[in-house]
């Protein structure tokens, strides 16, 4: 179980400031989804959560705890993190790639021990990667990637899950695989923070949305009570038509605001 | 191949080469002679030649080879980049102008040990300045392009004492130190390299879980906890002083470094960490079959290993490139 929180975080690119003074508070067992146009700061946030950009004033807390002042391998096991688009320099084989999950919990010079490699199969599981452990992670399709790099980021067995973008390039059966998979990590108490681009999908399976622009948190809460035609026209610039049913939600971008 | 296997394998390829770089030069050894001389009872002129000559150089041709080896795999793990190698951060080069630099003001005159010293000097020098030049940055990019600096103002300053040197003998000497050997060596030399290599390579050697965890990148690699800082800083000062001792005493041998993980790589399940020993075993292996190879060629005279070691790396890489072709 974990908490993560933000209190008044600003963070700046260069010159640029990209978050400003953002507060907010993550509970586990959620599944949150960051949205918002492009630029609006959603991947600097993911980024000063995991403690990779020094912000510029305020912080980030985890369970209470500054996390400028938690040791980097002990963030690494209580936070795993899955960059957007996530690259493989080596042409390692599958569970060679979801086994460097494990490195936080290694002490130096030992070996994997039974723990760890109890941990690699159940991540593999849970991804549904088993049966391609042998393959060489370099020479995946591209649901087959999204997968076995989240079973990288699970074999981490961190209480809090960050993931920036994992729908990209994804066909609809496996952004459902993949969405449907952060739910189970949700539901087994797991919090979990998705940067997502599809409303629709936001809509369905997140607990709660935080809409982001110009580094403000400009609406936060239950999908459907963000997505209102006032929000998406102000923040994305579109008309959409949105319906509630059934399933959650869903939002069709129609337009351009003229 | 199971790792066990694979470092068998090497350990016993490097016996092999090491007893044979005893046995075979231009005056063969009997393994019974070198039998002899190793229980105490040999004749005089064998344990000249096997102690005098053929031991130092051999034990030479190993640690540089190994030195050679490790820090190319480690190098290739820590910048991704599989045609990495010592030379890519200019430390090769500013340990030989060291060297060129106490042949041509005569300095190498005053000590044995003078031209060493300076080759050491030069790799440190060259790691203080690349430092200075990538700056904060953890970007590998930076520390290429900050080494690519530093490598080309030590070859700029080697060329000028070649170009300014007025006497034919030091130029000779300079050009010798630049197509690397270690014929002649002595036991003054062993004494420089082996301490700087074994601790240049137990520098590079703790860090192969870190490289690991850089496959995923350096967001990837912080966020499962490396310090990429400390990361970097081990891994420049075992380059500097493994490589600066290897140069000091055998001239900048080039491709052996850059050869031996490739030649490692498909024999191991390809991450930086499982490399990095074999590759220092093969270096080993590969620099001192070299050796021998440059003393058992006829020519009028002797080879110089930097250059063996060149033509050896032609057909490694067509290799590489031939693979690459038809996957294309």
């Amino acid at each position: 179980m974990v908490t993560i929180a933000c209190d008044a975080l600003s963070v700046s690119l260069g010159q640029r400031r990209v978050l400003d003074g953002l507060s907010l508070t993550f509970e586990p067992g959620r599944l949150v989804g960051i949205i918002g146009p492009n630029g609006a700061g959603k991947s600097t946030l993911l980024r000063a959560m995991v403690g990779l950009l020094p912000p510029d004033a305020g912080g980030v807390t985890i369970d209470g705890e500054p996390i400028a002042q938690v040791p980097r391998r002990d963030l690494a096991r209580r936070i795993a993190y899955l960059p957007q688009g996530q690259t493989v320099h080596w042409p390692i084989s599958v569970e060679r790639l979801v086994s460097l999950g494990r490195l936080p919990h290694l002490a130096p010079m030992s070996r994997i021990a039974k723990a760890d490699s109890d941990a690699i199969e159940r991540a593999m599981a849970r991804a549904d990667v088993s049966q391609f452990r042998d393959r060489i992670a370099t020479e995946l399709s591209g649901g087959e990637r999204a997968r076995v790099m989240l079973a990288r980021a699970l074999a981490v067995e961190a209480a809090g899950l960050i993931v920036d973008e994992p729908l990209a390039a994804l066909d609809p059966g496996h952004q459902i695989d993949v969405m449907e998979l952060l739910r189970r990590e949700t539901e087994a108490g797991l919090l979990v923070i998705v940067v997502l681009h599809d409303l629709t999908t936001a809509a369905r399976y997140c607990d709660r949305l935080v809409l982001l622009n110009h580094g403000k948190a400009v609406d936060d809460g239950a999908p459907m009570a963000v997505l209102t035609p006032d929000r998406l026209r102000e923040v994305y610039g579109i008309t959409a038509r949105i319906e509630q049913n059934e399933d959650g939600g869903f939002v069709v971008p129609r337009g351009r605001v003229a | 191949m199971s790792r066990a296997t694979l470092l068998t394998i090497l350990l016993l390829l490097v016996i092999a080469a090491g007893i044979s770089s005893l046995l075979l030069g231009t005056v063969p050894v009997s393994l019974s002679r070198l039998f002899a001389v190793v229980t105490g009872h040999g004749d005089p002129i064998a344990s000249k030649i096997l102690l005098d000559l053929r031991l130092p150089r051999t034990l030479i041709g190993l640690a540089v080879g190994a030195m050679l080896g490790v820090a190319g795999a480690v190098l290739q793990g820590y910048l991704r980049n599989p045609l990495a190698d010592p030379s890519v951060l200019g430390a090769s080069s500013s340990a030989a102008l060291g060297a060129v630099l106490a042949i041509y003001y005569g300095l190498s005159e005053l000590h044995v040990l003078m031209l060493p010293a300076l080759a050491v000097l030069g790799a440190v020098g060259s790691l203080a300045l690349l430092f200075l030049l990538a700056g904060r940055s953890e970007s590998p990019l930076t520390l290429i392009l900050a080494g690519i600096a530093v490598s080309t103002l030590a070859i700029a300053g080697i060329n000028l004492a070649l170009n300014l040197s007025s006497n034919p003998f030091a130029a000779m000497e300079i050009m010798t130190w630049l197509m690397g050997s270690i014929e002649n060596r002595s036991a003054a030399h062993v004494w420089v390299a082996l301490p700087c290599i074994a601790i240049g390579a137990a520098l590079l050697l703790v860090d192969g879980r870190a490289l690991d965890a850089l496959t995923l990148g350096e967001d990837g690699a912080r966020t499962l906890g490396i310090n990429l800082k400390l990361l970097r800083v081990r891994l420049l000062l075992g380059i500097a002083i493994g490589v600066g001792g290897a140069v000091a005493v055998s001239g900048s041998i080039g491709f052996v470094g850059l050869i031996v993980p490739h030649l490692i790589r498909p024999l191991t399940d390809r991450s930086p960490s499982a490399v990095m020993l074999p590759s220092m075993l093969g270096g080993a292996a590969l620099l001192t079959v070299a050796d021998i190879a440059v003393r058992l060629i006829a020519t009028s005279s002797e080879l110089k290993l930097g250059v063996v070691t060149a033509f050896l790396g032609v057909p490694v890489f067509l290799a590489y490139l031939l693979r690459e072709r038809r996957l294309w």
